[in-house]
């Protein structure tokens, strides 16, 4: 086994961790952290391909990686925002509880 | 497949399964710190220093305190931990994640042809990636400022009280 397939089969069981935490808790907070497990996974790959892959000189693979983690920050604090003024609303941030859309 | 790799795999999936299993919020998410440490070190192992020190940072330090004030701010005041759902629901998601993973170790092995691959060690100091980010990538990196400034004002907006239902 390379040593990229070490890598990519630990951010596929990264991915995995965090699907199955997305797709089973129900506190709304607790389904955002499985995403952003998710996001970390991607970006595990960008890395092992970058350096492992051809021209890594070139740095696309360590930039992607940054810029994701700018996006993955703005995403955290705007879900994390959203999961506050819902909570407002409906006193929990319990997902099966939260059934409707109108205010 | 060196010692130290499996040492910090082992750390980050650790880390990670203890975030989605454990039954309190905040422990979650220290939990949730571990994993994202052993991932930095895992990209400084790579040779991605700037990335392994920006996720340390952003993650361990930004996102962990605001998932935990987030959790403070939401927490009911009945009970401290947080349910699971019903047991269906937990088999299914759990063999969702499961064929996913398996369909991505099937790829994983069958797809990558190992004479492809380098093997020189690359590196990316600080200086390099400051030089290409100013030159290179300036036009992205200034729109994810943009982003962030968008992101900042978005989310006081949003979380900010409403006072006898008019802002």
């Amino acid at each position: 086994m390379s040593p990229l397939s070490g890598y990519l089969l630990l951010s596929a069981l990264l991915f995995s961790i965090g699907l199955s935490g997305a797709l089973t808790r129900r506190n709304a907070i607790l389904v955002l952290i499985g995403i952003e497990l998710m996001l970390n996974a991607a970006n595990l790959n960008f890395i092992a391909f970058w350096r492992y892959g051809p021209h890594p000189e070139m740095l696309t693979g360590v930039m992607f990686v940054i810029f994701s983690i700018g996006i993955a920050a703005a995403e955290a604090a705007v879900g994390l925002s959203i999961i506050v003024a819902v909570y407002r609303h409906f006193r929990t941030t319990d997902l099966d509880k939260i059934n409707f859309l109108k205010g | 497949m060196t010692l130290s790799f499996l040492l910090l795999a082992a750390i980050a999936i650790l880390g990670a399964a203890a975030a989605m299993n454990l039954k309190n919020a905040v422990h979650c998410v220290l939990a949730l710190t571990l994993g994202m440490a052993g991932l930095a070190a895992l990209y400084l192992q790579l040779g991605a220093q700037f990335v392994g020190l920006t996720q340390l940072l952003v993650y361990v330090g930004a996102v962990a305190i605001l998932a935990v004030f987030a959790i403070m701010l939401t927490r009911s005041r009945t009970g401290e931990t947080v349910a699971h759902g019903s047991a269906s629901s937990r088999i299914s998601g759990a063999l969702t994640a499961l064929l996913v993973f398996a369909v991505l170790a099937w790829a994983i092995f069958t797809g990558i042809s190992p004479q492809q691959l380098s093997g020189a060690q690359p590196e990316a100091s600080v200086r390099e990636v400051g030089v290409a980010l100013m030159q290179r990538f300036v036009l992205p990196l200034e729109i994810i400022g943009v982003l962030l400034t968008a992101a900042l004002i978005g989310a006081g907006v949003l979380a900010i009280e409403e006072k006898g239902g008019d802002r």
